[in-house]
């Protein structure tokens, strides 16, 4: 019998939520039903929430950066980013230098079927050229179109939010690579 | 009615029979899941539950059934085909047959029977052998313990359901459901007669043993054991699909309103309004309406508490039954034995 506060505390718990959902607060509790207002939720796809500015939503390519070092599709732990690269020669910096090789991005591919989200690329990349955006409203009916080619994830690069502080007083990340 | 029902040929009658038992299980089944099973429970979590098909999500539940209709009707390899096959109709019948002794008027009713709740009680047990039937014949552990599980359960719960029964049998003398009703609305509390005698008031400790008994024969949630979702998929429904699933599910919430307007009939006084003549023809109109009113209260209820409280383990679950409700309703059958020759 020593069970019985506790099994009508729970009742209550219950039952005031489906009052405090169904019958909200306005100023002052009435009892007019009004179940859209107490929910805690939102109706998705016809009211929408902000993500966090930093929330993982999809991945974006900073091309110029890239050097198609291929770290981030090496630490992949799905292999769900192709990457395709040949070297070409450019003029020397300085006059009477030798001409230099730098690397030149012919295809950069994200497989988001396959992608889980893990951010691991983005962490590993040493040149700032993959960023986390809060986007996360990328669903196709055909499972191929959720390979994202290199121009669709530099168009994501838009939406990649600015850098803020980590916490106040602690300086802003700096960007190793000067954007091109 | 009982006028117009007699000089109706018996194909006549036998069609009008059908449907109300056809609209007396799928529209209460329907009408608790949807607002028990959609709405409350979303309520209760701070969400608002289906809101896309028809306004408020109304009709989704059409939408399930087009869903369940389209799905292959899938039978295990190994599986005992017929048993299979025949373990949902069992379950559905017996909740058919629960409806032949109630009754929702003073002649709206299916049978009167002498037996009344002695049948519905030994009809009940029948859903157990359905269970058994498709745990046994799915050829799945999962299903096998499921359903032993839940023939366990049926066994030990059936003990005090029956008991609890017999404090209201006692008290109105009569196993005729249709007289328990009309005791209730004939009878005096505290020397008035202004809302007949409610056996809820004078078998109260039967009325919450009957409630516990039926949230566990229901197999609704602190007596899920048998359906355990997390241990044993879905138990002995763990091999269904499509039309077949879809039959359990009916027969789930069917059953629990059926349950419910026996458990209303027995303690809240049925289909009788306080103030009317028990006789008043306006009763067969509005009594079913009543009732059904007292089956979403009593519904409520058992889905409040279904969507409230964890599981039992198999072992505190027999001891609730054994240990408790069984004495428990034995005393209350002596107290009101008791009572009835005293007082």
């Amino acid at each position: 019998m020593g069970l019985v506060p506790g099994l009508v505390k729970g009742l209550v718990v219950t039952g005031s939520t489906v009052v405090r959902t169904v019958f909200p607060k306005r100023g002052v509790r009435t009892l007019v039903p009004a179940p859209t207002k107490g929910a805690a939720t939102v109706q998705y796809p016809h009211v929408k929430e902000a993500p966090p500015t930093r929330a993982r939503g999809v991945i974006a390519l900073h091309e110029g950066n890239c050097t198609a070092c291929m770290l981030c599709a090496r630490e992949c732990p799905d292999w769900c980013i192709y990457i395709e690269g040949h070297k070409e020669k450019a003029p020397p910096r300085r006059a009477g230098g030798k001409p230099r090789q730098v690397n030149i991005l012919d295809r950069f591919d994200i497989d988001y079927a396959l992608c889980m989200f893990c951010g691991i690329c983005v962490d590993v990349c040493p040149f700032e050229a993959l960023f986390w955006s809060p986007e996360y409203e990328f669903s196709e009916p055909r499972i191929a179109d959720l390979l994202h080619d290199m121009s669709r994830l530099s168009e994501w690069m838009e939406t990649v939010p600015e850098f803020e502080d980590y916490e106040s007083g602690s300086v802003a990340k700096q960007l190793k690579v000067p954007p091109t | 009615m009982i006028g117009v029902l007699s000089e109706l040929s018996y194909w006549q009658v036998t069609s009008i029979r059908v449907v109300a038992g056809l609209v007396a299980v799928l529209l209460v089944a329907g009408t608790l899941v949807y607002a028990h099973l959609f709405k409350m429970v979303s309520f209760m979590q701070s969400r608002l539950g289906p809101m896309e098909a028809g306004p408020y999500g109304s009709l989704q539940l059409m939408a399930e059934i087009g869903k369940f209709l389209q799905k292959e009707d899938i039978v295990p390899r190994r599986a005992d085909r017929f048993v299979f096959k025949a373990a949902p109709f069992v379950v559905l019948t017996s909740t058919f047959l629960l409806l032949v002794v109630l009754p929702g008027g003073p002649d709206a009713w299916f049978i009167s029977n002498d037996l009344g709740i002695y049948l519905a009680m030994a009809v009940s047990s029948v859903s157990v052998i359905g269970i058994l039937m498709a745990g046994w014949g799915s050829a799945s552990k999962y299903s096998l313990l499921g359903g032993l599980r839940a023939t366990g359960q049926l066994i030990a719960y059936e003990l005090p359901l029956l008991l609890a029964v017999v404090g209201v049998v006692i008290q109105a003398e009569t196993m005729n459901l249709q007289e328990i009703v009309l005791a209730q609305a004939n009878g005096e509390i505290f020397g008035s007669g202004v809302i007949g005698n409610p056996f809820i008031i004078t078998q109260f400790v039967g009325f919450l043993i009957f409630m516990i008994a039926m949230q566990a024969e229901l197999t609704q949630t602190p007596f899920d054991m048998p359906v355990a979702e997390s241990e044993l998929v879905t138990g002995y429904m763990t091999e269904y699909s499509g039309l077949r699933f879809l039959l359990f599910f009916i027969g789930e919430f069917a059953t629990a309103g059926v349950f419910s307007a026996i458990a209303a009939v027995l303690f809240l006084g049925g289909w009788y309004v306080p103030g009317l003549d028990p006789a008043d023809n306006l009763l067969n109109v509005l009594g079913p309406l009543v009732l059904f009113g007292k089956v979403v209260l009593l519904t409520f209820l058992v889905f409040w508490v279904r969507f409230t409280f964890p599981r039992f383990r198999e072992d505190q679950l027999q001891r609730l039954a054994w240990k408790f409700l069984v004495p428990l309703a034995l005393a209350n059958i002596v107290v009101t034995g008791v009572l009835k020759v005293v007082v």
